[in-house]
């Protein structure tokens, strides 16, 4: 039978993944199949380079940040909990989900965890501010060679101005969060994530 | 036990020479009807057997998860996201459209929430790819009976079990030998059938006598993999003095194809046994073996095939070029996983599990032959033939190639999205600092 054999996944273990992350059984026997198939190196968990290789992950400008996201501090491996942890980020909020109990944890999926996560994509030294640096690094990553540096820090520039408060030159999160538009892109990204994530009944 | 004793060596003897017998009778069986091309049609009706008991066990299987309530894997093949192609400029409008109260045509140069947009599809690639998912082995509905292609092979009954023991049994201690054997045979005739024919001056009767050895061998190399073939539009195939491309999942095609007629083929020099192999060939038959490196330079390449095919009395040349075309071939994975995953397997490993799977079954297409219009350039024409044995198998006509499966992506589709992004929020810049 082969290795597979010993990396087929237990039911005890599917069930904490769902209770944690809130995938459906089938998304999660799904994604497993999916995470199964990166790891080359079939010992369970998954390097850098098996991210890399997705074709269109490697082409993404932000590739790098977005595969950073997925391992924890100083590690270099991640394992099938973590990553459904991570892509749990991004799983919609479904309309029965919005009412739950307020004293319970927070869901990982939350519009707070969501917008955490994308300021973390900014915000590389983690000092929950993003510095005119940062911005202009993310920015770079986006464009590429295209546009100079001049421009590229006046569009630097005019982000920050609009968006800083207190005057420290920086973005922080909470700053971050009040760029209004936030919390209405969100409900939109949301809803096409949903009709875009087809689940098995 | 005492019984048995002054008898042992006996009845040793007569299994040895029984099994021997058995053993050569099937290899006649088998061989003699190869050499003269004909069939008796045993390999359909093991098809249609095989067919059967797997309906059987599948159902077997589905009826065993409902009663324990387990949640039997069906493996989904239409993939977790339901994509819907939209570009990168109208994706970032509706990201912006949905925060912003400002018209459209006067949306700002960057937003913080653009962002998004590269997390989100960066986030769906993870979960789903068009190109990775195209390179895993496809995963069955209906379990064959080989443990290989089911993840969730787990108790469900004795008599499935036993089943699939006695599979095991049948494929690695009866079909397996046989088919080593009818591949060394077929191997060696061909190295040895082809060498011979080499010393012979070139003419007619070489010609005839290379035929014939290649077909042969071809032939008792595919009853050595139990290919069933399906041949549609034989009316099309190819004649001489041209060339002939199709797609390439595993060096198998090779075997198919020049089973069915008379080609020489062009690819790339291999080392080991393949390269002995393609030694033999050369020298009854004008191949043409590529190095690697000779690959990289397309002129040369160019040069070698323009001049083999102006060579009007030479054969028709089939390509097999390493890209993911759609098929002229088109295998049924119900029988056996024909896909062959380079960078996960060795060619010998590969074999292996081609011998011990139950069949290989197949439908090769002859498409009509295409001729390159005055206007058309190089690029165009091979696209137009691309879309051509695209369509024809159903599959998606792919922009990547099969090369992406073991390098690096190249920079320059990296490059054309953050051109298209700069596009999108300089344009906008200029408006603003004109008005």
């Amino acid at each position: 039978m082969g290795s597979r054999a010993s990396t087929l996944l237990r039911d005890e273990e599917l069930e904490e993944i769902k209770k944690e992350t809130g995938f459906s059984h089938s998304q999660i026997t799904r994604l497993y199949s999916r995470f199964t198939s990166l790891d080359k190196g079939e010992n369970g968990t998954l390097s850098r380079e098996d991210f890399q290789r997705i074709p269109e992950l490697a082409i993404n400008p932000l590739g790098d940040r977005i595969i950073n996201a997925f391992f924890p501090e100083g590690e270099d491996q991640v394992n099938f909990r973590g990553f459904m942890r991570t892509l749990a980020h991004f799983r919609p909020i479904e309309d029965n989900e919005k009412s739950k109990d307020v004293n319970g944890p927070e869901p990982l999926n939350s519009r707070s965890n969501k917008l955490h996560f994308a300021f973390r994509l900014y915000d590389l030294d983690k000092d929950d501010k993003i510095s005119r640096d940062e911005l202009l690094q993310v920015l770079r990553m986006m464009v590429g060679v295209n546009i100079s540096d001049e421009q590229l820090g006046s569009i630097a520039d005019r982000t920050i101005q609009e968006a800083d408060q207190d005057g420290d030159s920086a973005i922080s999160f909470t700053e971050f969060v009040k760029v209004a538009n936030f919390f209405l892109i969100l409900v939109e990204t949301e809803v096409s994530l949903l009709l875009r994530l087809v689940s098995n009944s | 036990m005492f019984l048995l004793l002054p008898f042992d060596s006996l009845i040793v003897n007569l299994l040895g020479i029984s099994l021997t017998v058995l053993f050569t009778l099937l290899l006649v069986f088998i061989i003699v009807p190869a050499i003269f091309g004909v069939s008796f049609g045993i390999r359909k009706l093991y098809m249609k057997t095989l067919l059967k008991i797997f309906a059987w066990a599948t159902l077997r299987m589905e009826r065993g998860a409902k009663e324990k309530n387990h949640q039997l894997y069906k493996p989904y093949t239409n993939g977790i996201i339901a994509k819907d192609p939209t570009s990168l400029e109208e994706e970032i409008k509706e990201i912006r459209r949905s925060g912003s109260s400002k018209a459209l045509d006067n949306t700002p140069e960057f937003e913080l929430s653009d962002i998004f947009y590269f997390c989100r599809k960066g986030m769906e690639t993870i979960m789903d790819d068009e190109v990775t998912k195209r390179f895993s082995a496809e995963e069955l509905e209906s379990w064959n009976l080989l443990s290989r292609t089911n993840y969730n092979f787990q108790y469900i009954s004795l008599r499935l079990t036993v089943l699939w023991g006695l599979g095991v049994l049948i494929r690695y201690c009866f079909l397996l030998p046989l088919r080593i054997a009818l591949a060394f045979t077929g191997i060696s005739l061909l190295v040895v059938g082809t060498t011979v024919v080499g010393y012979l001056p070139n003419g007619r009767f070489k010609e005839f006598l290379s035929k014939h050895v290649h077909l042969m061998c071809y032939r008792i190399c595919v009853r050595a993999l139990t290919a069933i073939i399906t041949y549609h539009d034989r009316e099309n195939r190819p004649r001489n003095g041209g060339i002939c491309v199709a797609n390439h999942t595993s060096p198998i095609d090779v075997i198919i194809l020049a089973s069915d007629g008379y080609y020489a083929m062009v690819g790339q020099v291999h080392g080991g046994l393949m390269g002995v192999i393609q030694r033999a060939m050369v020298k009854a038959c004008p191949h043409v073996w590529f190095e690697r490196s000779e690959v990289k330079d397309r002129h040369l390449v160019a040069k070698r095939l323009t001049e083999h095919v102006r060579d009007k009395s030479k054969l028709v040349t089939v390509a097999l070029p390493g890209n993911q075309l759609c098929p002229v071939f088109q295998y049924d994975p119900q029988f056996g996983d024909a896909f062959w995953n380079s960078s996960k397997y060795g060619m010998v490993t590969y074999l292996l599990r081609m011998m011990t799977s139950w069949a290989v079954v197949c439908s090769v297409w002859y498409l009509p032959p295409v001729t390159r219009e005055a206007d058309e350039d190089a690029v165009q024409f091979a696209n137009r033939v691309k879309s051509a044995i695209a369509r024809q198998g159903g599959l998606v006509d792919l922009l990547w190639d099969g090369g992406l499966k073991r390098e690096k992506v190249k920079d320059t589709f990296k490059e054309e999205q953050q051109k298209l992004y700069s596009k999108m929020i300089v344009g906008n810049h200029e408006d603003r600092s004109r008005s």
